[in-house]
């Protein structure tokens, strides 16, 4: 048996914290915490997704808030359109968000480094202006989905509880999918050519097309997020994709530690709190929270997880 | 006579108005121990780029085994049996001696798009791994993180990794780069194991060692070959005894 570590208590500590929220929600009476925990719980399904191919992958994705729009207008069209089961909704936003991350990759996968991280900023805004111009779904002032994906009976997206566990149920699976992938033949290759993209070319391993699948999976978790997402908000706008969402992806991934399985759901967890109640105590949070951002990464290498480690051996 | 191994035919690269590879034509046979030496900026790692598909010639064609190999990807020509180590120590440094080596294997072992078992606990990768770490000497240090290694070590992780792929021919750009007195002669009887089991191009700053290991050597001087043949002719050569001025005694009184 390996010994104790302060991260892994900590990481221990604050899953079962998540699993038991719903509990603590009822016990005290207090409903809000139950909406502030399910969007961080989706977004850090979003910040593990972007993990996999900027961690793992080293694939800087500067637009990975487009997956959180395509998987939510999927969702949000096709109940426009009357086709109100889940069933439809969730495959039809994997596999939007497949095709996108799909094109995008094979596109942007030509370039590296700066070029990369532009080019995939480009696609996301291009992204976000053509979801502005859908009149027909809300345009700019976005689409409200009347009615949350009905699964038959199986599970109440309307439920407040239901759909908390929903959302956790699929985070926990996209963390152990990650796991087996990462450890995987595939998951050390795309790691290998994170690593020295030359050596891997030179032993005989194509490195494009393994990093295009790596970025097709991670789009498609990503749209999984983005349709959990419009069910939380009963809305949709072009705004999700707005490149400062996908910054807050990446904030995320390095405030809790990139290429770790849960740095990014400590990331989110912990970004997404800062947040909420530094806002609640002044207007200008943002001063506050910029600060201690460059701080965590000027100081704590490797993010929380890094410094969890750290406290562990010192 | 049969089919050489490696064939080069009038192999040209230009840089602006530089030729770097002039012309170059030169055939390994299978089992041989090929050198390549030559002053600095002779092209030495130019033309080893180009067999390894890293950079694309301008005219002529590179064939192993008889097939035109000349405009294929580096990883195509890895399948094919051609292997290399770097001059410049290139490997994955966040990675153990071990993943590092199994790597190598599990390139030549199907494909990669294996999502869901450890890889790590593939016994035919890891036995793999560990039967070319043991064959350059390296076996205890298997689970060390590369970037802990030595420069010495990494030098023997390379051709490792080299050897993990089973490859027909061995490009070896100067392995004995940085290495100390012992380190070298470690390396040379190293290679002198090797070459029993696989066919070798070695380029080479180290005469002692060139002399000692080479079948033939050819003498790249700016881009061309001036000559080629056994140790022995090399040495007796006046044009290479000209192109070395200055290290004439290295190539005379050595091997």
């Amino acid at each position: 048996m390996k010994t104790f570590s302060v991260s892994k208590a900590v990481t221990a500590l604050m899953l079962a914290g998540l699993v038991l929220l719903p509990l603590y929600s009822y016990l005290s009476g207090n409903i809000f915490i139950m909406t502030l925990f399910t969007r961080i719980v989706i977004l850090a399904l979003a910040a593990a997704s972007l993990n996999l191919i900027m961690g793992f992958g080293g694939m800087m994705s500067f637009g990975h808030a487009a997956y959180l729009g395509i998987g939510g207008y999927a969702v949000g069209m096709l109940a426009q359109e009357g086709v109100g089961s889940g069933f439809i909704q969730f495959p039809v936003a994997l596999a939007a968000s497949a095709i996108y991350a799909l094109v995008i990759g094979a596109l942007s996968l030509r370039t590296r480094g700066v070029y990369f991280i532009m080019i995939t900023l480009a696609f996301a805004q291009m992204a976000y202006y053509v979801a502005s111009g859908l009149a027909r779904y809300g345009g700019d002032d976005g689409l409200t989905v009347y009615k949350r994906s009905d699964f038959s009976g199986l599970i109440n997206l309307s439920n407040r509880t239901q759909f908390y566990y929903l959302c956790l149920a699929c985070l926990f699976a996209v963390l152990f999918l990650i796991w087996r992938i990462v450890n995987s033949r595939f998951g050390l290759v795309v790691q290998g050519l994170r690593s020295n993209e030359q050596r891997m070319q030179a032993i005989g391993f194509p490195a494009k097309r393994y990093q295009l699948v790596c970025f097709v999976i991670s789009g498609t978790m990503c749209g999984l997020a983005g349709a959990l997402l419009a069910n939380n908000t009963d809305f949709v706008s072009p705004a999700v994709m707005y490149w400062t969402r996908s910054g807050d992806l990446m904030v995320m991934v390095i405030l809790g530690g990139m290429g770790t399985l849960f740095g990014p759901v400590m990331g989110a967890v912990v970004y997404l709190l800062l947040e909420e109640f530094l806002s609640q105590i002044t207007e200008y949070w943002a001063l506050i929270m910029g600060p201690l951002l460059l701080l965590i990464v000027l100081f704590g290498r490797g993010g929380i997880m890094g410094l969890l480690g750290r406290l562990n051996r010192g | 006579m049969a089919e050489p191994l490696l064939r080069v035919e009038k192999l040209v690269r230009r840089f602006g108005g530089i030729t770097a590879t002039d012309n170059v034509s030169l055939d390994v046979a299978a089992g041989e121990l090929h050198a390549i030496i030559g002053p600095n900026g002779a092209g030495k790692t130019t033309l080893i780029s180009q067999l390894t598909g890293h950079l694309e010639p301008h005219s002529g064609s590179v064939s192993l085994g008889g097939r035109d190999i000349t405009h294929l990807p580096a990883y195509r020509r890895c399948a094919l049996g051609l292997a290399r180590s770097f001059q410049i120590t290139s490997l994955l440094l966040d990675f153990t001696a071990a993943d590092n080596v199994a790597l190598a294997a599990q390139a030549h072992a199907g494909h990669s798009f294996r999502f869901f078992a450890n890889a790590r606990k593939e016994k035919g990768l890891r036995d793999a791994a560990h039967a070319a770490l043991d064959r350059v000497g390296l076996a205890h240090r298997a689970d060390v993180l590369v970037s802990k290694l030595s420069h010495g070590e990494r030098r023997q992780i390379e051709l490792a990794v080299a050897l993990a792929s089973r490859p027909k021919l061995l490009l070896l750009d100067e392995p004995m780069a940085g290495l100390g007195v012992t380190e070298s002669q470690g390396m040379v009887k190293l290679l002198q194991e090797l070459r029993k089991e696989v066919s070798i191009v070695l380029v080479e700053h180290d005469m002692p060692a060139v002399f000692a290991l080479a079948d033939r050597i050819s003498v790249l001087v700016y881009g061309r070959v001036i000559a080629s043949g056994d140790p022995a002719a090399i040495r007796a050569n006046e044009d290479v005894k000209r192109a070395y001025l200055g290290d004439q005694h290295v190539v005379t009184h050595h091997g």
